[in-house]
């Protein structure tokens, strides 16, 4: 038995997407810069490519910037925007629970003579705008909040947020990575300047991604070379990938609504047998604005890499906080900035769902983890 | 960096051997805190300057309860000299070696012993 719930590290790839991307390994292989008709036929794969990506974004195709995951578009965003518009002012605010690839770029930043202000987020995980309206100076130049977040899968109200923040002159990014197969992010509605996802978080190929940028501000290449993606990201297309990621994309915005009912609905029954079956626990981060396939529990009293190791060992995975954070020991900063006791802060396991998760996998994870608390909870010190 | 534990360490983290606390004991000894996410605390009995029995309670990681449990397992019956000198680097071996990152875990259990082994000789001055 082996049951997934790690969703939000990475997912299972779809098999119409691996059908759709296999031919470019082999039979459609030319590379799309070059002359010949077979490089130009993949350099209509990657125009039609580009377009459904725009499409299913609500925005137009020159916005969209092929790269290598949401860790590169995030940089290469952040740190091109940011240094390029030295004249506009030197001023980032980041929230306090973002990716690493947006909290350690910005601290990266700070160290390097940026002025890098941290917005805070409340008890449960969400930003308030009176918060960012404190924070906001003339010399701001870019504020990045994150559609959902990856650990607890709080959801911030980006509309009211970034009207705040083009008030003031300043320009908006959002990592929309995990919210994007479950939310609808309409790009040029929002009035959003720059986005990024990866693929692989929604049922596509690991290894690549989409910057969404705004022309008409600057932003300097992250990588120099052959002038690919209109100089701002040189290096040969990676075709297969990006016709993986916009077959991934298209999938999961046509399926959104449904998949986002069933996984709700699922992740609900999941926390009432939870609550029912397990005492001392807590939800981490607000419920009602948030995921629907995130949970994310404090158990009290026992340490959650003894919980997942002993989860593992039943066939279930799961995470504690982020992928990460998992491999480098760190207790979670998002968890801090939540206001979680120091105490409570090794304690926490992050349950993410998928459109394929069944009731009874579901059934057999409570059983289990009813019992992994309950052996762990056997020789804990503290009572 | 991976997280790949050996068999021997899930087979100790799944079985733990001499779990609990012993009621009486001439020795107990606390080592780490729930902050820094790990805390063992041992219990000893000693007869005739030979550990007889051992035991631990942990809120700790997977590496935490498997080291806590070898350490008590090679000490259990060894005289109190002998037990002074076990080493952290024994226990690795004996785990068939440690992630890099836990290997921190193996030098908390003998600093747990060595805690132990220190409350226990206190204890007997004051009973002198």
């Amino acid at each position: 038995m082996n049951i997934y719930l790690d969703n939000a590290a990475t997912t299972r790839l779809d098999k119409r997407v691996l059908k759709a991307m296999l031919p470019f390994y082999q039979e459609k292989f030319a590379n799309p810069s070059s002359i010949h008709f077979s490089g130009q036929r993949n350099n209509l794969v990657l125009k039609k490519s580009k377009e459904l990506v725009a499409k299913n974004l609500a925005t137009s195709s020159d916005r969209i910037i092929f790269c290598s995951g949401a860790t590169e578009a995030n940089n290469f965003i952040i740190k091109g925007v940011m240094e390029a518009n030295t004249d506009k002012g030197k001023h980032l605010i980041v929230s306090s629970i973002e990716h690493p690839s947006v909290f350690e770029l910005a601290r990266n930043l700070k160290s390097k003579g940026f002025k890098v202000d941290f917005l805070p987020v409340n008890s449960r995980g969400i930003v308030e705008l009176s918060d960012l309206k404190k924070l906001l100076r003339k010399d701001t130049v870019l504020v990045s909040v994150m559609a959902a977040n990856n650990e607890i899968g709080t959801k911030q109200a980006l509309k009211e947020l970034i009207k705040v923040v083009k008030d003031n002159g300043s320009y908006f990014h959002s990592d929309i990575v995990q919210a994007v197969a479950y939310e609808e992010i309409l790009i040029d509605k929002l009035n959003l300047d720059f986005a990024s996802l990866s693929a692989h978080k929604f049922n596509g190929p690991t290894g690549i991604g989409v910057a969404v940028i705004n022309p008409k501000i600057k932003v300097n290449p992250l990588l120099i070379g052959g002038g690919q993606e209109n100089t701002y990201r040189s290096g040969t297309y990676n075709l297969a990938g990006i016709v993986g990621l916009s077959k991934a994309l298209d999938i999961t915005c046509k399926n959104r609504k449904e998949n986002k009912k069933k996984v709700k609905d699922l992740r609900d029954y999941f926390l009432k047998q939870l609550k029912k079956e397990i005492s001392d626990i807590k939800i981490n981060g607000c419920l009602k604005k948030r995921l629907p396939n995130n949970l994310n529990v404090l158990f009290r009293n026992i340490e959650g890499e003894a919980i997942l190791i002993d989860l593992s060992n039943k066939g279930i995975e799961v995470s504690t906080g982020s992928a990460c954070s998992a491999v480098n020991l760190k207790s979670s900063y998002v968890l801090s900035a939540l206001g979680l006791k120091d105490e409570e802060l090794n304690s926490n396991i992050r349950f993410t769902l998928s459109k394929d998760t069944t009731k009874a996998e579901i059934d057999y994870t409570i059983l289990n983890l009813k019992k992994t608390v309950k052996r762990l909870k056997s020789f804990s010190p503290i009572k | 960096m991976s997280l790949n534990y050996s068999k021997k360490t899930l087979k100790y983290f799944l079985n733990p051997k001499n779990i609990g606390e012993i009621k009486n004991p001439d020795a107990s000894a606390t080592i780490g805190n729930m902050v820094c996410g790990d805390q063992l605390n041992f219990t000893m009995k000693v007869e005739k300057g030979r550990i007889k029995n051992i035991k631990f309670l942990s809120f700790g990681c997977a590496s935490n309860i498997a080291t806590a449990s070898i350490m008590t397992e090679k000490v259990k019956g060894k005289t109190i000299a002998q037990a002074k000198k076990l080493d952290w680097k024994t226990i690795v071996k004996d785990l068939d070696g440690l992630p890099q990152q836990k290997v921190h875990c193996s030098v908390m259990a003998t600093d747990g012993l060595k805690a132990l082994i220190k409350d226990y000789e206190k204890n007997k001055e004051i009973k002198k």
